[in-house]
């Protein structure tokens, strides 16, 4: 699973860093940033949940998703 | 136990994110959701912003892509209402005579506009789905002065946009400033400021006596006398539950379906509410709440989707209360109580143009409460956390959010 923020679509309602603070983290604004762990674009194995939760907790759709495989379901 | 089925019912942002959820949780049964309107569910909160102002085409406002209905494995079936529900028989009858079986139902119906209790020929719209947005623009299109009925969230955000439109418009409201539900004038009028300064005639304090005429040509009579002229109005007065449907139903519905704390109706294990349809028992508070923003809608849903899936370790469903509105550049973020007439602390200027601030507000006890923020997520986010934390000294807190606007009150890239 892939992941990335569209930082022109993020408005900063930090849900995606509050609920994955570990998968997202934020700027000196309030923006919300990849971090480290997903830095490449890559979602840790095990963690495609986790990805999924703060893509549809975004009111505007910022945390985009790319599904590999339906069957990584978890 | 592999093989239940839950049935949501209402394919907006509740029921759709509840669906997910569910899967999520590690629901492995069926998962059927049930829409009345034929749309691929879409989201709400645009309709007021970039769907009114044509910026955006509806594809933009999909909930669900293929992809993820395929991942959460749902089926969809889309373009019929539920009309009943049996709960003795554990059953949803749709419109088309279909029956669905269920182990666990969520109720995620959402609401409607509050119709307009002044009646005129046409040219009269409130907005609430997709339909109703597209016959407003219909008669936008046609050019002329537009009154907006109502200074909330919505009619404040639709007015910010049919005015960005070009249109004349005006807006009245009985109520002393803008969004007073939800902020007290510190905010209030700053944004009623605003709006003027962008060329809406605003007229808070002031009620709508009656609506005379048609599209193209209304009259709108107002409490201090005043007649205004309108092509078209739009009035935007609340919303009312969608629980009419639940009415044989035997389930408790008084303003919304009632649940316990844990999103469960109070009559039935099996039943869950979820989103605007919702009135549950918060812990937090002597009765039940309903709450309509678009955050409680995602959060709740995930709420029951635990609850049906660890019916061994339900948990109470306790949120703290977040909404946003976007009108012209400002980005209004209001998390927790921003309680009227209560202590507060102003950081940064709301009257500049643009506007960054924040506004932090305290309970007698000398503990944060809410925070609004205008252009500037920081401290609504570090807000949150504290929120979430409890007890927060507040003077404290007003100190950390000052030395953040020292850090970046370099005025904000345009
Ligand atoms: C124009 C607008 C702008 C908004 N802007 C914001 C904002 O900026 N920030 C914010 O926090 N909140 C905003 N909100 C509020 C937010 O969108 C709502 O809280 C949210 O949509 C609630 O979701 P819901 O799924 O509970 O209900 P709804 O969105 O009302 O969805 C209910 C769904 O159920 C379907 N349905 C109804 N009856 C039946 C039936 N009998 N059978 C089958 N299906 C049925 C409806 O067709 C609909 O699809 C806005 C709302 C509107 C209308």
């Amino acid at each position: 699973m892939k992941v990335q923020i569209d930082s022109k679509l993020c408005q900063g309602h930090g849900r995606c860093y509050d609920l994955a603070p570990d998968l997202f983290g934020e700027d000196d604004e309030g923006y919300a940033t990849l971090t480290p762990l997903t830095a490449d674009g890559n979602v840790p194995d095990g963690r495609e949940g986790d990805t999924r939760l703060a893509a549809a907790n975004c009111p505007e759709s910022a945390v985009l998703v790319f599904e590999e495989a339906v069957n990584d379901r978890r | 136990m592999s093989s239940q089925t839950v049935v949501v019912v209402g394919s907006s942002v509740g029921g759709v994110r509840t669906a997910q959820a569910l899967r999520r949780e590690g629901h492995v049964g069926r998962i059927v959701l049930v829409g009345e309107e034929s749309t691929e569910p879409y989201d709400k909160p645009p309709l007021s912003k970039q769907y009114l102002a044509g910026e955006w085409a509806l594809d933009r406002l999909a909930l669900l892509t293929p992809e993820a209905i395929a991942a959460a494995d749902l089926e969809l079936r889309l373009g019929v209402a539920a009309v009943r529900l049996d709960v003795a028989a554990s059953q949803v009858v749709l419109a088309d005579g279909a029956v669905l079986d269920y182990d666990h139902v969520v109720i995620a119906t959402g609401a409607v506009a509050r119709p307009s209790p002044w009646q005129a020929g046409s040219g009269v719209h409130v907005i609430r789905t997709l339909a109703d947005v597209d016959g407003l623009r219909a008669d936008l299109a046609a050019g002329g002065p537009v009154v907006v009925v109502g200074g909330g969230v919505i009619g404040a955000e639709a007015a910010a946009t049919i005015r960005t439109l070009g249109h004349e418009v005006t807006v009245v409201d009985p109520l002393a400033t803008p969004l007073a539900r939800l902020v007290g004038p510190e905010v209030g009028r700053p944004l009623e400021e605003l709006h003027r300064r962008r060329g809406v005639d605003t007229r808070f304090g002031v009620g709508v006596e009656g609506i005379d005429g048609s599209a193209g040509n209304l009259t709108v009579r107002l409490t201090d006398g005043a007649v205004l002229t309108a092509a078209t109005v739009l009035v935007g007065i609340g919303a009312v539950p969608n629980d009419a449907w639940l009415a044989d139903s035997g389930l408790l519905i008084d303003n919304g379906v009632v649940c316990d704390r844990y999103c469960r109706a109070v009559d039935s294990d099996h039943v869950w509410a979820v989103g605007d349809v919702a009135r549950w028992q918060d812990p937090r508070y002597p009765a039940e709440v309903r709450v309509e923003h678009w955050t409680n809608a995602v959060e709740q849903g995930a709420a029951v989707a635990h609850n049906i899936v660890h019916a061994e370790d339900l948990q109470p469903y306790s949120p703290l209360e977040y909404v946003w509105s976007d009108q012209y550049d400002w980005k209004l973020q209001i998390v927790g109580h921003a309680s009227r007439g209560g202590r507060f602390e102003v950081v940064g200027d709301l009257s500049a143009d643009p506007a960054k601030a924040a506004v932090l507000y305290a309970d007698d006890d000398g503990l944060l409460t809410g925070v609004v923020a205008v252009n500037w997520p920081k401290p609504l986010v570090t807000g949150r956390r504290a929120l979430n934390a409890g007890a927060t000294d507040f003077e404290e807190f007003v100190a950390q959010i000052r030395a953040l606007f020292a850090k970046v009150s370099a005025p904000a890239a345009p």
